[in-house]
């Protein structure tokens, strides 16, 4: 860039070029830099990859052995400036002994909600008509897996259960 | 080996060919109101480069313009500094063109044979005001929604057509999406298309015509 001739010195010409080079560099440094940041940020944040949490439903003091509890809670999810709020519906069933049946609402075939029926003592699939057991086994339909199972534990005669998201 | 890389390019290619004529031409003794228009020009590259980075999170939609900036503002590393430049650079651009078409105006450098040049500055200027016209409602905040009513409607006050010109810039009688998209997609495709053009063909005139000397006092 500098052409410093021991006899001429620096010439003018080339000091004027070699500024505005350097000038040149640094304000495309000054862009340029941060635009790979600026470009790459959402992408390296930590928050997008799996989320899990203790969800707490409720006393389990006022359920009754036997009978299919549904609870209802919503988590909302954030990806950059869009909210969306997705709703849970869980079963709980109490069973003799202190231990529980906790199922998800979702259906194992197209993901639509069951809701239990207590006049035919099952969980009915609106959508296409798959029908599980109160222990969330399958009696008929196409669904290929019984009901999905959450982990829970009891804290303080509260049932939580733990919701893994992906 | 750098050298000989390029010395096979230039012989291929004719870069310094170029390069003499672009950058090393010959030059009256000028001062620097004359460095207005390279300023002007660096201003526009770097709207383009920041507007195209602001483009990879903006969205076009009154739901989500205005999440979508402050998205940029807060959460994007260096979005405050790459929608900062584009923000301040457009203020800075309307200046030194303005001060650019004044200096071209006061030493006469309009006249013979630079008139075609003086006539795609003239545009250039309207489409920077364009751009700025456009840009402004992007935010679609209270300021630019306002901003952007009164100046369409200033429009509507030109006998017979106004009502007409009114319309077709909202893209219906009212602000709406309409509004936003069609601003939108003018900020970002069709006015900077013409503002590159014109670029073009005013640098071309520039660089074929050379620069004026500053006129003497017995001219």
């Amino acid at each position: 860039m500098a052409h410093a001739g021991p006899e001429y010195g620096l010439s003018r010409r080339s000091f004027v070029t070699g500024v505005v080079g350097i000038l040149g560099g640094i304000i495309a440094a000054v862009v340029g830099l941060p635009a790979i940041g600026y470009l790459l940020s959402p992408s390296l944040k930590s928050g997008t990859a799996t989320k899990e949490e203790w969800v707490p439903l409720g006393p389990i003091e006022e359920l009754v052995v036997g009978e299919p509890r549904l609870f209802a809670f919503t988590r909302t999810k954030q990806v950059g400036w869009e909210r969306t709020a997705n709703s849970y519906g869980v079963y709980v069933v109490r069973k003799a002994g202190d231990s529980y049946d906790v199922f998800s609402n979702v259906c194992t075939h197209l993901s639509c909600r069951v809701s239990w029926k207590e006049d035919e003592n099952e969980y009915v699939c609106p959508c296409h008509d798959g029908r599980f057991a109160k222990d969330g086994s399958i009696i008929s339909g196409p669904q290929p897996r019984p009901l999905n199972r959450f982990e829970y534990k009891i804290e303080e005669g509260t049932i939580y259960i733990h919701l893994v998201e992906a | 080996m750098a050298a000989q890389i390029l010395t096979w390019l230039d012989e291929r290619l004719g870069l310094t060919g170029i390069y003499k004529t672009v950058l090393d031409r010959k030059v009256p003794k000028v001062n620097w109101a004359f460095t207005l228009g390279s300023a002007t020009l660096f201003l526009a590259v770097m709207q383009a480069a920041t507007g195209i980075f602001l483009s990879a999170y903006y969205v076009p939609h009154p739901d989500q313009a205005y999440d979508s900036i402050n998205y940029i503002m807060n959460d994007v590393a260096f979005g405050w500094l790459i929608r900062g430049i584009h923000h301040w650079g457009a203020t800075l651009m309307v200046i030194t063109v303005v001060l650019h078409m004044l200096r071209t105006f006061f030493y006469g450098a309009y006249k013979y044979p630079r008139e075609v040049t003086w006539v795609t500055g003239v545009f250039l200027l309207l489409v920077t005001l364009g751009m700025g016209f456009t840009g402004y409602l992007l935010p679609w905040n209270q300021r630019a929604y306002w901003a952007t009513t009164v100046g369409t409607s200033i429009t509507e006050t030109i006998p017979f057509i106004g009502p007409f010109i009114n319309q077709a810039l909202r893209g219906g009688t009212d602000l709406s999406t309409l509004t936003l998209v069609r601003f939108f997609s003018a900020h970002i495709w069709m006015l900077p298309a013409a503002l590159f053009g014109l670029i073009g063909v005013h640098i071309y005139l520039v660089i074929r015509l050379g620069i004026s000397k500053i006129p003497s006092e017995d001219e």
